[in-house]
C-alpha cells in the first residue's frame, strides 16, 4: 500500500475483522494478555478511537447527517491518526500493534453502503499492510443470536438505518450484517486473510491465534526486566514453597 | 444547465445528469486575494440578478469545527489534515453546494480539491493519492487560479493576517524561524500550483494588479460561463432533490410557483438572498434524509 508514509517495520501488526457477535475483541483481548505476560511491548489501537476526530464523528451520528460519502471519509480521518499516532511509531519501535478492526472493517461497509470498491481502497492507500490478517469467520444466524439476545438498543447507523432497507433496527442490522459477511468472504479472497473458524470454543480459537502469531515474535522488542523479573517470581515461588 | 461530471466515481447513488446552476472557484495561495474577490463578485452577481452561495474551507456542518479545533492544537499528521478536509469538502458539497447548484445559483467557492492537493503534495501525499480521494467531488464550471509571487505575496500577509502556522508548513519543516518556513513552503506551494494548472486548465489571473483589475478580469471571464439570463431560482430544489418533486401534486406545484413569484418580488423590492442563503442551510439537512427515503420509495 502507498501513500507517501513508510510501511516497512521492525515490529509486527496483527488485526481482527469479522461482523459483529463473531467474537474476534474476546480473541484479540487474550492474545494481548498473553503479550503482555509474556513480556512483549504491545500496543493496543481500536476502531473508531481518535481522540482529535471523535467528536465530528460524534456529532454526524448523532445528527444523523452522515452521508456514505462522509461517512467513509470520517472514518479514513481517524484511521489516518491512529496510523500517524498510534501505528506506525510503535511498529518502528519493534513493537507489537494489536488493532481490533482495520481497514477491512471500512472495505466492507463502505461498500455495502454504495461507496465505489475502487476508491475505498485507495483512499487507505496510506494503511500499513498487517503481519496476519485473522479473519473470524461465523455464520450469520450464530453471530445475529449472540448480539440480539438481550434485545440491545441498536444505534442508528449501526443498524444500518441510514440505508433505508426497513424501518425496524433488528430487520435492518439484520439485512446490514448479511451483506457486509458477503463483502468480508470477496475481503478473504482478495487479501488473503487467516480464516479461524469462529464456532469453535474460544480457548481452541485462542490456541490457534497464538500458534500463529508466534513465529512472528522472535524480534520484536521486549521489556528489558522480563527475564529478570521472571526469575525473580520463581525464585519467590520456590521458596514459598519450600517454606510450607 | 450544466452537465454533471465528477473526478472519478463521483457520489454513491448521485443521478442527475444536468444542475442548473453554476460551480466557480476562486484558487490561490494565503493572501492572494481570494476573498475580497469573492465578497465584490457576489454583491456584482446578485445586483445582476443571480442568486450566490459562497463557501470555503472549513465551512461545513459537520467538520468545520472539528478541524479548527484539530489545527489548534497542532497535532494533526499530515495524512489525517488531508482527509479532515475530504470530508468537510464532501459534506459541503453533498450538503450546501448541490443544493444550490440544483437550485440554479451560483457557487463561488473560495478554494476547492486543487488547494488542498497542492497542501497534500507538498507534505508529501503522492499525487495519485489525493488526487484519487477527490474522485467524489464534482467538477466545477470553471477554475480561476489568482497567480501571485513570493516578493508580491510577502507584504500582503504581512499587512493582513501576519504569518500563520500552518500557511507556513511549520507542522513539517525542519527549522523554528517562521518567515523563513513561510518562504519555503509558499515557493513549494506555489510551484505545485502551477502544476495543477497546468493539469486541470486553470484560467490564470495576475493578482499582482490592483484588486480593481483583478475583479474586472474576473468579471468578465465569469460572464461567459453564466447563462445569458439570470435563472429563476428553484426555491423547492432548495429542499428536494427531483425524485422528491416529481411526486408532488399539482396543488403543490402551484405552491411552488406561488413561492418563485414571491421569490422574484422580494428581488424586485430588494431584499437581498441572505434569505435564501439561510433556506440552504436549513433545507440542506432535510433534503438529504428526504432524498434518500423518496429513493426508498421508488425501489419498493
Amino acid at each position: 500500500m502507498q501513500a507517501g508514509l513508510d510501511t516497512r517495520f521492525p515490529g509486527k501488526l496483527f488485526i481482527v475483522e469479522g461482523i459483529d457477535g463473531s467474537g474476534k475483541s474476546t480473541q484479540l483481548d487474550l492474545l494481548y494478555k498473553w503479550l503482555i505476560a509474556e513480556g512483549y511491548c504491545v500496543f493496543f489501537s481500536a476502531w473508531n478511537s481518535s481522540p482529535l476526530v471523535k467528536k465530528t464523528t460524534k456529532l454526524g451520528k448523532e445528527t444523523r447527517t452522515l452521508s456514505p460519502t462522509t461517512f467513509s471519509l470520517i472514518h479514513a480521518t481517524d484511521f489516518a491518526d491512529r496510523t500517524e499516532r498510534e501505528i506506525i511509531p510503535p511498529l518502528k519501535a519493534g513493537a507489537v500493534v494489536l488493532a481490533d478492526r482495520y481497514v477491512y472493517t471500512a472495505f466492507a461497509r463502505d461498500s455495502v453502503r454504495g461507496n465505489d470498491r475502487e476508491w475505498i481502497r485507495k483512499v487507505y492507500g496510506f494503511a500499513v499492510p498487517p503481519t496476519i490478517g485473522f479473519y473470524f469467520r461465523v455464520p450469520l444466524e450464530t453471530a445475529l443470536e449472540r448480539i440480539l439476545a438481550g434485545r440491545p438498543e441498536l444505534k442508528y447507523y449501526e443498524a444500518g438505518l441510514d440505508m433505508g432497507w426497513s424501518d425496524d433496527p433488528y430487520e435492518s442490522f439484520r439485512i446490514f450484517q448479511g451483506k457486509i459477511l458477503e463483502e468480508y468472504e470477496q475481503l478473504v479472497k482478495e487479501y488473503n486473510l487467516t480464516v479461524i473458524d469462529a464456532t469453535l470454543p474460544i480457548t481452541e480459537q485462542q490456541y490457534i491465534v497464538r500458534s500463529l502469531v508466534k513465529p512472528h515474535l522472535k524480534n520484536v522488542l521486549r521489556d528489558p526486566q522480563f527475564h529478570r523479573r521472571r526469575r525473580w517470581l520463581t525464585d519467590w515461588l520456590s521458596v514459598r514453597q519450600a517454606g510450607k | 444547465m450544466t452537465k454533471v461530471q465528477f473526478f472519478g466515481a463521483g457520489l454513491p447513488g448521485f443521478q442527475e445528469k444536468d444542475l442548473p446552476g453554476r460551480l466557480i472557484v476562486l484558487e490561490g495561495t494565503d493572501g492572494v486575494g481570494r476573498s475580497t474577490q469573492i465578497a465584490l463578485l457576489k454583491a456584482w452577481l446578485e445586483s445582476t440578478g443571480f442568486a450566490v452561495l459562497d463557501t470555503g474551507l472549513t465551512r461545513s456542518l459537520l467538520a468545520g469545527r472539528g478541524l479548527k479545533k484539530a489545527k489548534e492544537g497542532h497535532t494533526l499528521g499530515a495524512r489525517t489534515m488531508d482527509l479532515f478536509y475530504a470530508t468537510d469538502l464532501a459534506d459541503r458539497l453533498e450538503n450546501q453546494m448541490i443544493p444550490a447548484l440544483r437550485a440554479g445559483f451560483v457557487v463561488l467557492t473560495d478554494r476547492y480539491v486543487y488547494s488542498l492537493m497542492a497542501r497534500a503534495i507538498v507534505r508529501g501525499a503522492p499525487k495519485e493519492w489525493i488526487q484519487s480521494v477527490y474522485g467524489f467531488a464534482l467538477k466545477p464550471d470553471a477554475v480561476f487560479y489568482l497567480k501571485i509571487d513570493l516578493p508580491h505575496l510577502i507584504p500582503r500577509v504581512l499587512t493582513s493576517t501576519g504569518f500563520d502556522y500552518w500557511e507556513s508548513g511549520m507542522d513539517f519543516l525542519p527549522g523554528s524561524d517562521m518567515y523563513d518556513c513561510f518562504v519555503e513552503y509558499q515557493s513549494r506551494l506555489l510551484s505545485t500550483f502551477d502544476q495543477l494548472a497546468q493539469q486541470y486548465d486553470f484560467e490564470i489571473v495576475d493578482a499582482r494588479q490592483t484588486v480593481n483589475k483583478v475583479f474586472s478580469v474576473l468579471q468578465r471571464k465569469i460572464r461567459k460561463v453564466l447563462p445569458k439570463v439570470a435563472p429563476v431560482v428553484n426555491i423547492q430544489a432548495l429542499s428536494m432533490p427531483p425524485e422528491a418533486n416529481a411526486k408532488e401534486d399539482t396543488k403543490d406545484v402551484e405552491s411552488s410557483l406561488e413561492d418563485q413569484r414571491e421569490t422574484i418580488q422580494a428581488l424586485d423590492d430588494g431584499q437581498l438572498i441572505e434569505d435564501k442563503l439561510e433556506a440552504v442551510a436549513a433545507s440542506s439537512r432535510k433534503s438529504a434524509s428526504v432524498g434518500r427515503k423518496a429513493k426508498k420509495k421508488k425501489k419498493t
